[in-house]
């Protein structure tokens, strides 16, 4: 299983700033190995986030995404108690989803 | 009148190339501080607190007993007093050297075969990952590596001795970059490292996230690395040589803050 996520998530004025560190391989699918074999590609397909249960944001990532991604938005109307949910699923079929409560 | 525009135009020119020069290192401070905020370190340190509590290995137990020298289970304050002399092991250790030792005398992994495998690979990502983590425990402490037991003295003397040592198809040691002030590999500005370089650089920066690679870098890797660029054979891991090195460096840093983990290029 992936490892977890770490999300902070900061309310200022009317609206909270998340940032989510996620931990991933994000394997291009354009290297190669040693042998000189392809190495295959793995990597986050989505990404949703929610806010109090109510999706907020999806993405599609694709091979061009860093390893160990960093995301940060900012979702208008989010205040300190709010419940933030993301979770990614991988091309490999592997997914995970953290919580983090806005502060 | 021509000859004053003429030199009036050159001094122009050298200039703006020191301006733009300082202009490439200053923006590559922005980028570092733009990816300090999400540093993924962070993963590394949440997953080396979890291994520090986790049951493992052949005995099925933790490493929470584990000492570093300020006792056994003190985290806190343990990695700026490293390396430093254990009794119990009779020699002078480094963080990722002591943790092998707890894993091998508390879970029961096999010490030589950890220290065998390459970086990032098996053992040695969780070696890497609880040094991270115990390292990360002790930001913002200062350093101050203790030199009373003669093993440690010891230690420092063979360390500078190392640090010195010119060898290799490129005749380079240690010094040769780290030896003086002002220079660089590329666009990496190198620390002097003969004396305390200050706080949260050289020896103060190490666990760090590599951004190039995507990973994670403990003090022991790092020196390893050094030797690749000189075109040394590598010390092998938890050496009593690179343990002398960290020992040189570590009390050369007395007083530097502890910024670990910091992110790299």
């Amino acid at each position: 299983m992936a490892d977890p996520m770490r999300i902070r998530a900061q309310a200022s004025g009317s609206s909270a700033v998340v940032r989510v560190l996620m931990s991933h391989e994000m394997e291009s699918g354009q290297r190669k190995d040693a042998a000189g074999k392809t190495i295959p590609a793995w990597h986050i397909t989505d990404v949703t986030a929610t806010h109090n249960g109510k999706t907020v944001m999806t993405a599609e990532w694709g091979p061009a995404v860093s390893k160990n991604p960093f995301l940060q938005f900012t979702i208008k109307g989010a205040k300190a108690g709010d419940k933030i949910g993301i979770s990614w699923k991988d091309n490999k079929g592997d997914s995970r989803t953290d919580e983090a409560v806005v502060s | 009148m021509r000859k004053t525009i003429l030199l009036l135009a050159l001094g122009l020119g050298a200039g703006s190339a020191t301006l733009a020069q300082k202009s490439a290192t200053e923006s590559i401070e922005e980028y570092r501080a733009m990816l300090a905020d999400g540093n993924p370190a962070d993963l590394f340190e949440a997953k080396g607190e979890a291994l520090w509590k986790q049951a493992r290995g052949p005995k099925n137990a933790s490493v929470e007993r584990c000492d570093l020298g300020k006792g056994p289970g003190v985290v806190k304050g343990a990695f700026v007093e490293l390396p430093r002399y254990f009794a119990d092991t009779g020699k002078v250790q480094d963080l990722e050297s002591r943790l092998v030792t707890c894993m091998e005398t508390l879970q029961g992994f096999d010490g030589k075969a950890i220290a065998q495998t390459p970086f990032n690979q098996g053992e040695q990502n969780n070696v890497t990952a609880l040094a991270t983590w115990v390292a990360a425990e002790s930001k913002g402490m200062k350093f101050n590596l203790p030199q009373s037991h003669t093993q440690e003295r010891v230690a420092y003397e063979v360390g500078k001795r190392l640090f010195f040592m010119r060898g290799g198809p490129h005749d380079f040691s240690c010094a040769s970059c780290h030896g003086e002030e002002g220079k660089r590999i590329r666009l990496q500005d190198l620390p002097v490292l003969t004396k305390n370089p200050g706080n949260g650089v050289g020896f103060a920066a190490w666990p760090a996230y590599r951004v190039s690679n995507g990973q994670m870098w403990s003090m022991q890797q790092r020196l390893n690395d050094c030797y690749r660029q000189q075109r040394f054979p590598y010390p092998i891991f938890g050496s009593d040589a690179l343990t002398a090195l960290s020992t040189y460096l570590g009390v050369n840093a007395q007083g530097a803050v502890s910024a670990v983990p910091t992110i790299k290029r």
